[in-house]
């Protein structure tokens, strides 16, 4: 019986968790469609999660790409079709490196940020403050991070592909002696319309999930330090979860036939 | 003065769990009158001010703000009764991201659609009501001592004119001579705007300089309330034991013995 009822526990635990959430979600979204609107904390969110990331995701997808490349190379070598490099740079690129890796580094980077200040507001009565100031929190707090995340990580992907796609070329050309225009006529011949646009949509899934998990894991956080810790780090697991998860039902809603 | 009470609770009750917080808080505050609540640690004085702002909504009772119940009230009319409240956190919850100025103004920047110049303008005039120059109005939280975090966080509590301010524990934290500035500055503030003042407090000495009328919560019940002048006569053992900060008499801590 104690087996049951922990299991009992656990489930009912998990069914409150997700009601919170999908409220939280709704009450979140539902500002997105009601003004007031914080336009000076939507951009300033957007330069936070925009430009600041650049580097963090540039460098990932530079050198995943270069390594790509390199193990592509050496993989179809084994059966002489070297030439499909640019191929699978570019589409693996596109469609799941540059956003999964993309959202995953996000999530490092953004998602425990805005959980550690919004979770700090919290225990330091600044969320309450905000409420006596007459302004509601969600409009001020939440919103314009969900905003912010589903604009500018798609925007992210974009520069991080042709970052990828430029560090396989680099290694393609520079050192595995491809011909530079054959290598660039390839990845233009095989990239269509569809592969872009499923990882920009994969991106603005990620970036709705990242910042929904730092805005909700932050807004709950209790306890002092360690509850901001916790909050944290439930933050960044829970997002990286559910981008490798959300990503699998993407490239099914996208690819399956 | 007005008998109508400008707020009152009434059977206000509050648990978290099996913790009964609030168990049936019946309370009047006059307008224009300085009432402090005093009582222990855990003993819901945090609680029944956070239910009147409503920042938790009470299981049971309810919280007349000039005669509306607040606790019904959603959406645009609650927002409508807050403009009527000004805050002093304990912890004075000053937002770090802002400057100094930015925190002051900013219910009347993002409340009440104030042009930014016009909001720092009366920030800084704020400012000089406690004591402190238009040279803060640049700084960061961060950059602050802990009795001139109290004096913005006043400051930022007074900015909107409000009819009624709340106290919480103003003076935790500060040294004697800090703590009675910072309690003349409230009695300055409340009195200069005919405000409504709701305290919470541990402190005795703030309690004899700022309040009107003291109540005194225990076990979640109003167990004494009357006027500051008799405090000291009030005839009640647990408030005579707490006044005078005897471990002895019918408030019992519960502590491990070595």
């Amino acid at each position: 019986m104690d087996v049951l009822a922990a299991l009992g526990r656990v489930v009912l635990g998990f069914a409150a968790a997700t009601g919170r959430l999908g409220l939280f979600t709704g009450h979140a979204l539902s500002h997105v469609f009601r003004p007031p609107y914080f336009l000076g904390q939507v951009a300033q969110q957007m330069v936070s999660i925009g430009y600041f990331s650049l580097p963090v995701v540039g460098l990932t997808a530079l050198f995943t790409g270069m390594a790509l490349a390199l193990q592509i190379f050496e993989g179809s070598s084994r059966f002489n079709a070297e030439g499909t490099v640019a191929f699978v740079v570019a589409i693996g690129m596109t469609r799941e490196l540059a956003p999964v890796l993309g959202g995953l580094m996000v999530a490092g980077r953004v998602g425990a940020a805005m959980a550690a200040e919004i979770g700090t507001m919290r225990v330091t009565d600044q969320i309450d403050a905000l409420m006596t100031l007459s302004t509601n929190p969600f409009k001020y707090l939440i919103t314009p991070r969900l905003v912010a995340g589903v604009t500018m990580v798609p925007f992210l992907v974009a520069v991080g592909d042709a970052i990828g796609i430029f560090g396989g070329y680099t290694i393609s050309v520079q050192l595995l002696d491809f011909n530079s225009s054959t290598y660039i006529r390839n990845t233009f011949d095989i990239l269509e319309n569809i592969d872009i646009i499923a990882g920009l949509v994969k991106a603005a899934v990620f970036g709705f999930i990242v910042t929904l998990m730092g805005c909700y894991h932050g807004y709950h956080s209790q306890g002092g330090a360690q509850g901001v810790g916790a909050a944290t780090t439930n933050a960044v697991v829970s997002a990286s979860i559910l981008i490798l998860t959300s990503n699998l039902v993407v490239t099914q809603l996208f690819f399956s036939r | 003065m007005s008998t109508t009470a400008k707020i009152s609770l009434q059977g206000v009750a509050k648990r978290f769990g099996k913790k009964v917080v609030l168990d049936g808080i019946d309370l009047d505050v006059r307008p224009a009158e300085s009432l402090v609540i005093i009582g222990g640690s855990g003993t819901g004085k945090s609680v029944t001010l956070k239910c009147v702002l409503g920042l938790l909504r009470p299981d049971a009772g309810r919280i007349m703000v000039d005669g509306d119940d607040v606790v019904a009230m959603s959406g645009s009319n609650h927002e409508r009764v807050m403009r009527k409240f000004g805050m002093l956190f304990q912890g004075a919850a000053l937002f770090d991201s802002l400057p100094v100025w930015h925190n002051v103004a900013f219910g009347l920047i993002n409340g009440r659609g104030l042009a930014r110049a016009e909001a720092r303008a009366v920030a800084v005039t704020k400012l000089g009501q406690v004591g402190l120059g238009p040279e803060v109005a640049d700084l960061r939280p961060a950059e602050l001592s802990g009795g001139m975090l109290k004096r913005v966080a006043l400051a930022r509590a007074i900015a909107a004119d409000p009819e009624i301010i709340f106290f919480d524990e103003p003076t935790t934290g500060l040294d004697p001579i800090m703590a009675d500035v910072i309690n003349n500055l409230i009695v300055d503030c409340v009195r200069r705007l005919g405000a409504t003042a709701l305290s919470i407090t541990h402190d005795i000495a703030s309690v004899r300089k700022i309040a009107d009328r003291v109540a005194m919560i225990y076990q979640g019940k109003i167990i004494w309330c009357g006027a500051v002048a008799d405090l000291d006569h009030s005839g009640n053992p647990y408030v005579d034991q707490f006044i005078h900060g005897r471990a002895e008499g019918p408030i019992q801590m519960q502590v491990l013995k070595p």
